[in-house]
């Protein structure tokens, strides 16, 4: 018996929704303005994805032909062609992804340090 | 980076990656359980960052990445914009940012999701198209549905909710058409299909949110929030990535929870938030303001100097901030207030409503900004006990939450919500710029009360007169 990648991915997905519901609902209603801040930099992990997609190989033999040509001609080489519009979507894909790591760590970070306590002072 | 990599070969099995992107699953876990206190908090963002750090690396040495030109380029892009963004966003302007980011990571994964499919068109199963399907339209809703909170929260769209005839109605028959097409998408494996399905759900996105008034953005914002989190597990289910499904989790609960909290602040279901409408109109405002106008001559007035006189020889004051304090840019002023007032031995605290500000936690921090103690700042459920033994509250901006009504009159529409109990303090002063309604469109006993007096003014400029005035009377 085995069980499948898909199914795994099922079991940590609920089990992983059971630890969300605990921690958060641990979080201090003073800080849910930083919660919001670091989840929106957590969903950032997106970027895994849109990673795997820019960064992806084209099958392509570059010393074949004129690369830019053939993509022209889009019935003939659809796989490669369109592997190349995979790639640069993914690149958006990084791109909005990284604002969202980069800002939402950062304001988090910047939030994070506002808050002080009198006897720090 | 090749060379180490073709060397590092070996090692880099599927079994390898999974074990790392564990423990950046962990490392973000730990983010959010440091949010359970300001004072482990700043480690806990740590935490994350170095979560994310390490799932970025492993990325960079999964052996189907290659072309890394494809990813630093929008990656030191997206950090070139995002850092100063961070740096110099106004933190009265948190939603907006907040919401704007949203709708990143949704665009994100409706690209993620569309790269995957086009890298191989035919080569998907349809248990895999059903995920690509899955994170294209909850990341497309969360595009659009972001774009216009982001925009109800800026003032580029009106922030009262804007309705017609028919709108669930229109909502039912693209939500239908949506999954028609993505059935279509899924069995056929066709383009035009996708794109269709995807259109549709940028639409859902826009229809969903633009009849939903302003007041109801804590609510949405948390909402999208939460969608943006299942958009990120749907593209983990479509990678197979456990961190990616573990992180989406986490977000979808935690923008799930707040939604939670902020419906029941209000006393709403999250159901009647999401079909929208609530909130007055423009016209019903004008009403409100006409009717409030003319009862104008039964509230009492007081000037400035009368109520710093109050505030210096009470023996405890509670602030009660609203979001007309954070349009008006008073927190500073409040604090000197708040720190005149310490000086000469009154106990000073501020009492926050879970739905003040447009945002949850929104009041907090704008008070950290200004250098309130966050041991000074407490909650509705810590803080309600202590109205009745205290001598002066001043309410700065806040409407809603203080009206008596919600607990005492059954016909009014704010009946049931939760409210801080000021009205029982032994003196009520609120700054006001006007008699005009809160967000509800209903009237506030509270200011009729007799012991309740209104100073009229621009929040920031009361409070700077109040704490000159106070500092004056010292010496």
């Amino acid at each position: 018996m085995v069980v499948s990648l898909f199914t795994v991915a099922v079991i940590v997905f609920v089990l992983a929704c059971f630890v969300g519901y605990h921690v958060v609902w641990g979080v201090t209603p003073a800080l849910h303005t930083p919660l919001m801040a670091v989840t929106n930099a957590i969903s950032g992990i997106v970027i895994v994805g849109a990673m795997m997609v820019a960064g992806g190989a084209v099958e392509v033999d570059m010393a074949q032909s004129d690369v830019l040509l053939d993509m022209m001609d889009v019935q003939e080489h659809a796989p490669e062609y369109s592997a190349y519009i995979a790639k640069a979507i993914g690149s958006v894909g990084v791109f909005l992804a990284s604002i969202n790591i980069f800002g939402g760590f950062v304001v988090t970070n910047r939030m994070l340090a506002m808050f002080k306590s009198k006897d720090k002072k | 980076m090749t060379e180490l990599k073709s060397m590092l070969i070996p090692y880099l099995t599927g079994d390898t990656f999974a074990l790392i992107y564990l423990i950046a699953g962990v490392l973000f876990i730990l983010g959010l359980k440091g949010l359970a206190h300001p004072s482990s908090a700043r480690r806990g963002n740590n935490f994350a960052m170095l979560g994310m750090f390490i799932a970025i690396v492993a990325t960079l040495f999964h052996p189907h990445v290659v072309d890394y030109l494809w990813i630093f380029i929008p990656m030191a892009l997206g950090a070139l914009i995002g850092v100063p963004l961070a740096l110099k966003i106004n933190m009265t302007s948190m939603p907006q940012l907040v919401a704007i980011l949203h709708s990143f990571v949704g665009m994100a994964a409706v690209l993620v999701a569309g790269g995957m499919y086009l890298e191989n068109p035919q080569a998907h199963d349809t248990v895999a198209m059903i995920e690509i399907f899955m994170g294209a339209w909850i990341g497309a809703i969360t595009f659009t549905g972001s774009i216009v909170a982001f925009g109800k929260l800026n003032g580029n769209f009106r922030s009262a909710p804007i309705t017609f005839k028919g709108q669930h109605l229109l909502n039912l028959i693209i939500f239908t058409a949506m999954i028609l097409a993505g059935i279509c998408f899924v069995t056929q494996h066709s383009l035009p299909a996708f794109m269709i399905m995807c259109g549709l759900a940028f639409l859902l996105g826009f229809t969903l949110i633009i009849p939903i008034g302003g007041a109801d953005m804590p609510v949405i914002v948390s909402m999208l929030n939460s969608y943006s989190g299942w958009a990120a597990a749907a593209t983990g289910f479509t990678l197979g990535n456990m961190q990616l499904i573990i992180a989406g989790a986490l977000i979808g609960s935690s923008g799930a929870i707040l939604s939670y909290i902020m419906c029941k602040a209000m006393n709403r279901s999250f159901i009647s938030v999401i079909l929208g409408g609530f909130g007055a109109s423009e016209e019903e405002t004008a009403m409100a303001a006409k009717q409030a106008s003319a009862a104008e001559k039964g509230v009492k007035s007081a000037a400035v100097e009368d109520a710093a006189y109050m505030l210096e020889n009470a023996e405890s004051v509670i602030i009660v901030p609203g979001y007309g304090m954070a349009v008006a840019q008073a927190q500073h002023a409040l604090k000197d207030v708040m720190e005149v007032l310490e000086e000469k031995g009154v106990k000073v605290r501020f009492a926050i409503h879970p739905v003040a500000g447009r945002m949850p936690g929104h009041m907090n921090v704008l008070l950290a900004e200004s250098d309130v103690p966050y041991d000074r700042v407490e909650e509705m459920d810590e803080i309600n006990g202590s109205f009745s033994q205290t001598d002066v509250v001043l309410v700065v901006g806040a409407n809603d939450v203080v009206n008596p009504d919600a607990k005492e009159d059954p016909s009014s529409p704010l009946y049931g919500m939760p409210i801080l109990d000021a009205y029982k303090a032994k003196m009520v002063y609120v700054v006001k710029r006007s008699m005009n309604s809160g967000y509800a469109g209903v009237e506030n006993t509270l200011f009729y009360m007799d012991n309740t007096y209104m100073i009229f003014g621009d929040a920031k400029e009361v409070a700077e007169n109040m704490s000159s005035s106070l500092k004056g009377t010292g010496h």
